[in-house]
């Protein structure tokens, strides 16, 4: 017979038990997963909630439009949510472009020796710079060199330089994700590189170049420490000039020359104020922060839904 | 992109059109501040209230560099007036005189290093001077860690020390004060940036002892214990409003100044600032838990304000427990 000479361990019925446990532990991690998860959603949302309790007092109209005061129940956000939205266009309109096109050059056109081996692995090592170092590059360059003061340009072209690396990685994995196939299709149609790269690669990449961007975005927001350096102020009673103007030619950008202030550095300099009831303000500034970056993310994820549905392959 | 790129300037347009709109004004004349973060708190009041009674017709930024920082801007020209939580140094007054920089220096209030104690701490009375150096001099590091090694009477309980970081200019001033030398201090302690942090050490440990400015005590009082110190006549005085005042809560009591550059101080507006500045500024610094100077200290430095008194009066060098009339009495130095 020939089942007699079977080992044990090729016995159905043995099988059958070591399935059930490989299949048990499969679930197992499924569980750990999902507590794991939870856990890190969690903390997220217990921070969020403690936040929003913490400044439900200052949640309102006045909060938003009234600029920062010595009395908490006077002091408002206005300077500094402006001051952060412009900060936040300047850097997307600088480190989105620049950074995308160094990724496209970086994976469609650069060589591979050891000159681009050299930048790869220095565009890398930037984004571990720690980013006091980019604003102390900032003042000496963008301040003072180039004469920009402290100025909304000055922050936006700081952050921009933070967060380069960050949008260059990003989109430089999202091109590799573009299969080899469509490139070569292309060609053998008689594309040329950058008619490959317009029509195809990065359609198809846009989801990725957008998580990069709203990756470095959300850390952009949230800098305090190179916008001190560079002379953001703590105390601003009025805005940066409009950028619409009623004479011609109706658009101005004096505004990128103007002193400011920021989220985080209204939020900091309301946690370590003397009066308690500043806490409250520093709070609601904080839900609010993460308020604008899930805001920034939510349409980030939006038009990457777009995009997608566009795809066809 | 171009999606992302309309759809953000309009939401942001919009959004900005509604309400910010009506703020915006023409070109104005600004009074550009910079400086300590101690002093912080007056300045903005006194810009808001400022600008509230010129209608918004001036404008007033305030930012929060630093002493230090604040005179390297200050002596670039940059900025009209520099907040100060300690007096010019030799090597600020060098570079502000090769740029040309000349200003005048003006006391706006007082600030009282308050050392706090737990509630439950029944045991510290006071403290005098030698009783602070002995729990803060350098040489205390790791030898002074029980309250009886400060006095034998006092229990065999764990000396948990809180102090603010070595960038504060409230450390510089009291490690002049105690233990003669700025900057001299142990290092074994819970040291902060954050005065709050350290409000909380010691509400939260019945061994703490720490030191701060007297705005977060007043914030806390009922948390805390202020220590009476014993001062050089052998007094013991608790911190106050009348005991800064009239000089005895010393030597942990500092002036806090602004420095005025002498170009800037000659546009009206910023004459109309200091004057509101000197006259109004008492109540508003007091609101915000500072101690004003007294009355006439405030008429002597407007004075000096208008006569272009030029100059720090101290040489540049710090000193601890000058009163102010002594120090209005002297004579600045560029």
């Amino acid at each position: 017979m020939a089942t007699a000479n079977v080992p044990d361990y090729l016995h159905p019925d043995s099988i059958r038990t070591g399935l059930s446990r490989r299949k048990m532990l499969d679930q197992v991690f499924v569980i750990v997963g999902l507590v794991l998860m939870f856990a890190c959603l969690g903390v997220l949302a217990v921070l969020f909630m403690n936040l929003v309790l913490d400044g439900s007092e200052r949640f309102g109209w006045d909060f938003f439009t009234n600029f920062p005061s010595r009395r908490a129940e006077r002091a408002g956000i206005l300077g500094a949510w402006v001051g952060t939205s412009l900060i936040m266009l300047v850097t997307a309109f600088c480190a989105v472009p620049v950074g995308v096109a160094a990724a496209i050059y970086l994976e469609e056109y650069a060589p591979k020796n050891w000159f681009t081996a050299i930048i790869e692995i220095n565009v890398t090592n930037l984004a571990g710079v720690p980013s006091i170092v980019y604003g102390l590059l900032a003042l000496g360059l963008f301040v003072y060199q180039f004469g920009l003061g402290q100025s909304i340009a000055a922050a936006g072209l700081t952050l921009a330089l933070l967060i380069l690396p960050i949008v260059i990685v990003a989109t430089r994995e999202s091109i590799r994700a573009v299969p080899k196939s469509i490139r070569e299709a292309a060609y053998g149609l008689g594309a040329t590189r950058w008619e490959v790269t317009k029509d195809h690669v990065l359609p198809y990449s846009t989801g990725g170049i957008l998580t990069g961007m709203i990756l470095g975005l959300s850390r952009a927001i949230g800098e305090t420490a190179p916008i001190i350096t560079i002379g953001a102020l703590s105390f601003i009673a009025f805005l940066p000039s409009s950028p619409i103007t009623s004479e011609f030619p109706f658009i101005s950008f004096q505004w990128l020359n103007d002193p400011f202030t920021a989220m985080p550095i209204q939020m900091f300099n309301w946690v370590s104020r003397p009066d308690q009831a500043f806490q409250a303000n520093a709070a609601a500034a904080g839900a609010i922060l993460l308020g604008m970056t899930l805001l920034m993310n939510a349409v980030a994820i939006w038009i990457r839904y777009r995009f997608r549905k566009k795809i066809n392959w | 992109m171009k999606l992302w790129h309309k759809l953000g300037a309009s939401v942001f347009l919009t959004g900005f059109a509604a309400v910010a709109a009506p703020q915006f004004a023409h070109a104005q004349s600004v009074i550009k501040i910079d400086g300590s973060s101690t002093v912080f708190p007056i300045a903005e009041a006194v810009a808001e209230e400022f600008q509230i009674s010129k209608k918004g017709k001036v404008r007033v930024t305030v930012g929060i560099a630093g002493t230090g920082g604040g005179f390297k801007r200050f002596c670039r020209g940059e900025t009209d007036i520099s907040n100060a939580s300690r007096p010019i140094l030799k090597e600020e007054m060098e570079v502000c005189a090769k740029a040309g920089i000349k200003y005048m220096e003006l006391p706006v209030a007082f600030d009282a290093l308050t050392v706090v104690v737990n509630p439950q701490n029944n045991w510290v009375k006071s403290l005098t001077a030698a009783d602070l150096k002995k729990m803060w001099e350098p040489g205390a590091q790791g030898r002074v860690t029980k309250w009886n090694q400060v006095r034998s009477e006092w229990p065999a309980q764990p000396l948990m020390l809180f102090g603010p970081g070595a960038d504060s200019g409230t450390f510089d001033y009291f490690t002049e004060a105690v233990n003669g030398k700025a900057k001299a201090s142990r290092g074994d302690y819970t040291a902060s940036e954050d005065d709050n942090v350290l409000v909380q050490g010691v509400e939260n440990n019945k061994n703490a002892i720490g030191y701060f400015g007297y705005a977060y005590y007043i914030a806390h009082k009922d948390k805390m214990r202020a220590v009476p110190i014993v001062n050089p006549q052998g007094k013991e005085i608790g911190p106050s409003i009348a005991a800064v005042n009239d000089g005895s809560y010393n030597p942990l009591s500092r002036p806090l100044f602004i420095y005025v550059r002498d170009t800037a101080a000659a546009r009206a507006e910023v004459k109309e600032f200091i004057n509101f500045y000197l006259t109004d500024g008492a109540k508003l610094a007091e609101e915000v838990g500072y101690v004003p100077l007294p009355a006439e200290a405030y008429k002597v430095a407007l004075k000096h304000f208008n006569d272009k008194k030029l100059g720090t009066v101290f040489g540049g060098v710090p000193e601890v427990g000058v009163t102010i009339d002594a120090l209005l009495a002297r004579e600045g130095k560029l």
